[in-house]
């Protein structure tokens, strides 16, 4: 039963990566990406991070997406990929070299992960991520409003019309 | 419960077609949602590994990592937009006005 809720939920994950890649138009794209986003929030829940889901579906799927989806709006894109590409024979090089990153990893990481019995984790809520957050991890914490302060001021920086 | 083995096999296929996304792309605004697909391939190995490891620092690390992703897309779409007004037109190819 949980074997067959993973393969269900990794299914649309792949086929919603695939749709991202293939599709030309790019709002197309950013919907895939949505639900590409929402699949791995699910399997997070699986994986007992039920904080971290909760964090993908408000974060990602929330903020990130509608930043993207409204940028595509602002652009106007998707007559930018209709004509020949002068570069196709190097794009087509994509396809084997991803055949064999994909073969050294799944045989350098995921193979030679199993086996080894896995001890039982802590479930990842809110309370116990919170705690690890504010003790081990307090100061790349305070670091992180700084990077997004920096972020901020950078992006008001770039989007300001020259006078 | 599925072995981890299954979840970081899972990461390896999705960020592979994130990598060929920004390979064979050439709209940046795709290319930039590949790297957010790469990046979430890589929180899923994180996590998968952390329960493993059997602790939280790997999701501690996730998080850490959708923060900075956040301001990552902000001042990346930012540049697109910027340069998308000077030259009013969206290719990767013709986009070397970055270069030294």
């Amino acid at each position: 039963m949980v074997y067959v809720a993973f393969f269900l939920v990794a299914l649309i994950a792949t086929g919603s990566a695939l749709g991202l890649v293939l599709r030309t138009n790019a709002i197309h794209g950013a919907l895939f990406l949505v639900l590409n986003l929402g699949s791995i929030a699910a399997l997070y829940l699986m994986l007992g991070a039920e904080f971290l889901a909760a964090a993908q579906v408000i974060v990602y799927a929330g903020a990130i997406m509608v930043l993207f989806v409204f940028a595509i709006m602002v652009l106007i894109p998707g007559k930018e990929e209709t004509g020949p590409d002068p570069r196709r024979g190097v794009r087509l090089l994509a396809v084997p070299v991803g055949a064999l990153l994909l073969l050294m990893l799944v045989f350098v990481v995921a193979v030679r992960l199993r086996g080894a019995p896995a001890p039982s984790a802590p479930a990842g809520t809110v309370t116990a991520v919170g705690r690890l957050l504010f003790t081990s991890y307090l100061f790349p914490f305070e670091l992180t409003s700084v990077l997004l302060l920096a972020a901020m001021v950078g992006v008001l920086l770039l989007a300001r019309r020259r006078a | 419960m599925v072995p981890e083995s299954f979840y970081v096999t899972l990461s390896a296929v999705l960020f592979t077609i994130g990598v060929v996304g920004v390979i064979i792309r050439r709209n940046p605004l795709v290319i930039f949602m590949s790297i957010e697909l790469m990046l979430n391939a890589a929180n899923l190995a994180l996590v998968a590994f952390g329960q493993r490891a059997g602790n939280l620092d790997g999701q501690a690390v996730v998080f850490f990592v959708m923060a900075v992703a956040a301001a990552e897309v902000a001042v990346g779409l930012a540049i697109i937009v910027a340069i998308f007004r000077i030259r009013r037109r969206l290719s990767v190819d013709d986009l070397s006005i970055m270069r030294w």
